[in-house]
């Protein structure tokens, strides 16, 4: 049988998620839905000279989910644009100790979705330069 | 912190009797029931007298039971049974969308084998349409397969009904009692069942024994063949201790267990569905399994609901998309009608005749901060 324990780390962010909820005036907003399982994951964010000062996110998915949508607001706050449109799903991945196979997919969603936050926050900047 | 157990329809422990009923079975009684000598002849007695009590329980007259490793395999017996030994007649198998999947995997193979299946439709708590079972029998239709008691949300179909319209069409009809059997009267003298899937480990029995109750003039075709064990339809050497578990574990149920499980039961759906306003209770209010609660949470994931409650060691169990083995959404909800979207927050809880009304209580109060936290954080709010 295929391992479908969690990780302790995994457990850990699960039980206290990080950055958990919403911003006032967010700068970019990204939200995705699972394909795979139809869970949702939106991203909020707050930028000042492209450093990514302050991060929200709200998850309905499973473990894994709420999980590495926890550790990737973790991840990349106080990170400039850049560096955090080079965070992929598999880096959140490691980070917590690895996901179950089954699971990996979960992952997809929040690297994608800090992604799409990002777009909408340059797509506005452009917009009004 | 005490652990309070919720998950009595994936399985029980074993009952203290029927475990010290067991235990000479492995050392003392030992031989082999085929044996001739006095040893075996010990054996073979205590094996009958088993399967007499077995059929007793269900006032089965013109029955006989065959003892398999459980209620899998009693299904894949039963309908591969009759598929194939009836081929001659037809090969149009009706059966309904909400089955377990030992039905539903099995129908499935035959299906890849030329066989026809026609999967019947549930209303939104779970019922099949006696109309609609009554226009798919067909000419070639060898058998009906329709559980008992549904092991996700609780519903328990109408068999007697069911085996009438079976009766009058001329069509062998299968029911999957695994949830049911012990917990609501069964009685073959009544209802017109031709074969029967039961198993110990629902009941407080043993895992790994079950049994397939059959009339007397069906001719099955055996999965195991052998030494001609079981009416030839079951071969291999019998696992005795479990035989004798099995049919000590129907006395452990009482009626009064069964009055318990009932008020523990409507005693958490009328308050969780008062106390949390996003709850949706999966399956019917009357009509159903005793022990058996299922809910739908808007806006969450059952798998999150369910590891909350095991951090606080309250075990339950979730018929959710993301529950680890696939990540389809739960067939049962999908078939009683759940939007995808709201289909993973389903929550089981099945209790036992230890759970009493303060274990309910503490699931409540328990249940209730994790489902305001969960749907906090839920951007589908
Ligand atoms: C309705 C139903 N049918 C069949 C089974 C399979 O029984 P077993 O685990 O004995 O193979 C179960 C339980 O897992 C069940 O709930
Ligand atoms: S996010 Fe849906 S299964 Fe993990």
């Amino acid at each position: 049988m295929e391992n479908t324990k969690y990780s302790k780390e995994v457990l850990k962010h699960f039980k206290n998620p990080k950055n958990m909820g919403s911003l006032k005036n967010p700068d970019g907003v990204g939200k995705l839905g699972n394909p795979a399982c139809g869970d949702v994951m939106k991203v909020e964010i707050k930028i000042t000279k492209d450093i990514i000062k302050d991060i929200k996110f709200q998850t309905m998915g499973c473990a894994a989910a709420i999980a590495t949508s926890s550790m990737i607001t973790e991840i990349v706050k106080g990170k400039t644009i850049k560096e955090a449109l080079k965070i992929t799903n598999k880096d959140v991945a490691e980070k917590l100790g690895g996901l179950p196979p089954i699971k990996m997919h979960c992952s997809n969603l929040a690297a994608d979705t800090l992604h799409k936050a990002i777009e909408d926050y340059l797509s506005k900047k452009n917009k009004k330069d | 912190m005490k652990t309070i157990y919720l998950d009595y329809a994936a399985t029980c422990p074993v009952d203290k009797k029927v475990y010290e009923k067991m235990k000479p079975y492995f050392t003392e009684h030992f031989a082999n029931e085929s044996s001739m000598h006095t040893l075996g002849n010990k054996v073979k007695e205590d094996v009958e007298e088993a399967r007499e009590n077995i059929l007793k329980k269900v006032n089965a007259k013109e029955h006989k039971l065959i003892f398999t490793s459980g209620g899998t395999e009693s299904n894949n017996l039963a309908i591969k049974g009759i598929a194939y030994s009836y081929k001659e007649k037809g090969k149009h198998i009706i059966t309904t969308k909400i089955e377990h999947d030992s039905v539903l995997n099995t129908v499935k193979f035959l299906e890849k084998e030329g066989y026809e299946i026609d999967y019947l439709n549930v209303d939104k708590e779970g019922f099949i349409n006696l109309e609609e079972l009554l226009k798919k029998i067909r000419k070639d239709t060898v058998l009906v397969s329709i559980m008992h008691g549904n092991n996700e949300i609780g519903t328990l179909q109408d068999i007697k009904k069911i085996g009438k319209i079976c009766k009058e069409k001329g069509v062998f009809f299968h029911t999957d009692a695994c949830q049911s059997f012990c917990k609501t009267e069964i009685d073959l003298s009544k209802e017109n069942i031709d074969l029967l899937t039961i198993n110990a480990h629902k009941i407080y029995g043993p895992k790994g024994v079950g049994g397939l109750i059959i009339k007397n003039k069906i001719k099955l075709n055996p999965l195991l063949h052998g030494g001609g064990h079981e009416y030839n339809l079951r071969s291999g050497t019998l696992n005795v201790p479990g035989i004798i578990g099995f049919s000590e574990s129907i006395k452990v149920i009482s009626k009064k267990d069964i009055e318990n499980m009932t008020r523990v039961r409507d005693y958490i759906i009328t308050n969780v569905l008062k106390e949390i306003k996003t709850a949706n209770l999966l399956g019917p209010k009357e009509k159903r399994l005793c022990n058996n609660v299922s809910f739908l949470f808007d806006f969450i994931e059952g798998e999150s609901v369910l590891l909350h409650l095991d951090l606080k060691n309250i075990q339950v169990s979730t018929g959710s998309a993301c529950s680890s083995h696939t990540l389809e959404t739960n067939h049962v909800v999908r078939a009683i009608g759940v939007l995808p979207k709201n289909s993973n927050g389903m929550v089981r809880i099945t209790i036992g005749k230890e759970t009493n009304l303060k274990d309910a209580e503490t699931l409540i109060k328990e249940l209730i901060p994790v489902i305001k936290k969960l749907t906090e954080m839920s951007p589908v709010r």
